[in-house]
């Protein structure tokens, strides 16, 4: 074997590795969320197989929570996946947003990673992409991320069905907080230029007069409107370029 | 629910869950993407993480709620405040909790 051929094998598994550790800290906010979720879709009228199965093939953690909740009021085949489609369409926006740097990819790496598609994911992976080296092997992390979150997630829900008998009310315990203050230490540092912060701000004000708006729908547009209006600030102010990384190429 | 149904809904919302994601990557690997949406695109994070957590903080019980009495509120003060002078995640998540526990049971 040459030496030329080791080298990019090493670092493929450094890149894989450098995924699993920018994911950790994610990993432990979605533990309780997890677990939360075993527990809720069991008490929620699920079998153990059903609420195992869900996070095997759908793996989308809010989305299954709500359809835990909705379960459990009864609600209708069809009412809980169009809701699941509203709550997961903010995935469009992360695959878009990850397609020119995904796009050259064979299918058969595209296929997983897009399934393995997370918010979690997608803040390290966007963030490792923007990053200036030209590692051929960005795709390596994205894998790396993927895998973890999701194996954490399988773990997290069978703990979660196991216990579920055990935890009268899961939601009393608060531990569905973790994944709000996961998602603030995520937020915060993305503030790096006016028209973001502007951005930030319409879109948490407008998504807290939109709350009840069924099947989160409000969620989707405020995003939307933030976007629109960090567009529009960043043509009428122009961006303060230090630190930029979230919006710029 | 009967498991017939229990398997018509795994497999549908995973067809729609599906579909935001896959499709989506693959479509627009074909052709690119004009400059003023993937500049757009660059606002997608950081929007919709506010957007997911601004209602949970001020109104974790759907009604809004600025108060000391709402820990939620005051623990996510605190861990924006750490999250933005040390930008350390971890220790944005354990001090966040901690603090709404405590607040929880000792607070208002």
């Amino acid at each position: 074997m040459q030496l030329s051929e080791i080298q990019p094998i090493s670092n493929r598994r450094s890149e894989f590795w450098e995924g699993v550790k920018a994911t950790f800290p994610l990993v432990i906010g979605a533990i309780p969320f997890g677990i939360i979720f075993g527990a809720l879709a069991t008490t929620s009228g699920l079998t153990a197989w059903a609420a195992q199965g869900m996070s095997l093939f759908v793996f989308a953690g809010s989305a299954q929570f709500i359809a835990a909740g909705l379960i459990a009021q009864g609600s209708s085949l069809l009412v809980i996946i169009v809701t699941t489609l509203i709550v997961n369409l903010r995935h469009v926006l992360y695959a878009a947003t990850l397609a020119p740097h995904t796009k050259d990819l064979p299918q058969r790496w595209m296929l997983p990673l897009g399934f393995w598609l997370t918010d979690e994911s997608f803040v390290v992976v966007i963030k490792r992409y923007l990053e200036d080296d030209a590692s051929p092997y960005k795709h390596w992390f994205f894998l790396g991320s993927a895998v973890f979150m999701y194996t954490n997630w399988q773990l997290c829900t069978l703990v979660g069905i196991a216990a579920g008998g055990l935890i009268d009310d899961p939601l009393k315990w608060g531990l569905d907080f973790a994944m709000i203050v996961t998602f603030i230490g995520m937020l915060v540092p993305m503030v790096c230029d006016r028209s973001i912060g502007i951005a930030v701000f319409a879109a948490g004000v407008s998504s807290l007069l939109l709350r009840n708006m069924p099947n989160k729908l409000g969620l989707i547009l405020s995003a939307l409107i933030g976007l629109g209006v960090g567009m529009l600030v960043y043509q009428i102010l122009g961006g303060n370029k230090k630190g930029n990384d979230v919006v710029s190429e | 629910m009967s498991s017939q149904n229990e398997f018509f809904l795994i497999l549908g919302m995973m067809l729609v869950t599906f579909s935001t994601r896959y499709p989506v990557m693959l479509l627009l690997s074909r052709r690119p993407l004009p400059e003023t949406f993937k500049q757009a695109l660059g606002y997608v994070p950081p929007v919709v993480l506010s957007a997911i957590v601004v209602p949970e903080v001020f109104a974790p019980d759907g009604q809004v709620q600025v108060a000391l009495s709402n820990n939620a509120l005051v623990a996510s003060l605190v861990a924006i405040l750490i999250s933005w002078r040390t930008k350390n995640l971890l220790a944005t998540i354990i001090v966040g909790m901690a603090v709404y526990w405590l607040w929880g049971a000792f607070g208002f």
